[in-house]
């Protein structure tokens, strides 16, 4: 399992350095000194992920690398998350002019069990309609910063929209 | 193309302005964080947008060493997606862990579950 953790990192943090270098060179695109450091701090990255990743429980999962996953969190990107960050931003720029504001802390459920899957919509949420990720308990219920609190309405769908469901298709 | 430029230029620092006036108006951390998170992004993206548009007017017009930059900005555009949520989520909870209350709530269910 050490071993797929140094692999997987090791060549996650390759890609995005070679590609953030492309160009500085002439074997392929690459010069060869920004590929010796690619393969340094590539194998600095793996050796620390190799120590936290274990402790904080995180395991390496196969069926995330199936492609159908990694199309539908592109379509769940430019659909209905980039959809409700342009609505989010509206809505904060009418609160800061106006300065009508409700705040409260709220606790959802939002069901989903793995560490991926909950980052992923703590972060969305975060991103989105005056709603801001405080805490996590250990049943994976998160506490939201909400900034303009509404009792009428369903909490879930108010604050989550349809992420929950893209979430569970995409990482779960 | 210089127009385009100018225009995702503009929106992105109006968005990032706003960000800086909700730091001024809003009462405490958890609010002002919402302004300092939400607009920021956004105003950065529009900025990174009008980069990419620039960098690829000047590969049209025949300068073929900006190639690289809308590959290098769009893996930023993606960075500030996942870090800035996962900082304010951060200085979210280390405020509430150092007993900082939510001024003005209306509902505080995070202190409730803590006593």
């Amino acid at each position: 399992m050490t071993g797929a953790v140094l692999g997987i990192v090791f060549l996650f943090s390759m890609v995005i350095y070679l590609a953030l270098s492309a160009g500085s060179g002439s074997i392929i695109f690459w010069s060869i000194g920004e590929i010796a450091f690619g393969i340094l701090f590539a194998t600095i990255s793996a050796v620390i992920a190799c120590r936290i990743f274990p402790a904080l429980g995180l395991k390496p999962r196969v069926a995330l690398l199936n492609p159908k996953r990694w199309l539908l969190l592109l379509a769940y990107s430019f659909g209905p998350f980039l959809f409700h960050l342009t609505k989010a931003n509206l809505d904060v720029a009418y609160r800061v002019i106006t300065g009508k504001i409700r705040p409260g802390i709220v606790r959802i459920s939002p069901g989903l069990r793995t560490s991926i899957g909950i980052t992923m919509l703590a972060n969305s949420i975060t991103l989105t309609p005056g709603t801001l990720t405080v805490d996590i308990d250990e049943n994976k219920d998160l506490y939201v910063h909400w900034i303009n609190v509404d009792e009428e309405k369903d909490r879930m769908r108010e604050i989550c929209h349809s992420f929950p469901e893209w979430i569970r298709r995409v990482a779960e | 193309m210089s127009w385009l430029i100018y225009l995702l230029f503009g929106v992105g620092m109006a968005f990032q302005a706003l960000g800086a006036i909700a730091l001024h108006r809003f009462p405490d951390v958890y609010t002002r964080l919402h302004g300092a998170t939400k607009c920021t992004t956004f105003g950065s993206m529009f900025i990174y947008l009008g980069v990419m548009v620039y960098g690829m007017t000047m590969v049209l017009s025949g300068d073929a060493s900006f190639m690289a930059l809308p590959f290098h900005v769009a893996i930023i555009m993606l960075f500030i997606l996942i870090t800035n949520p996962t900082g304010a989520h951060a200085i979210a909870r280390a405020a509430h862990r150092m007993g900082i209350k939510p001024k003005q709530a209306v509902i505080d269910e995070l202190g409730e579950a803590d006593r």
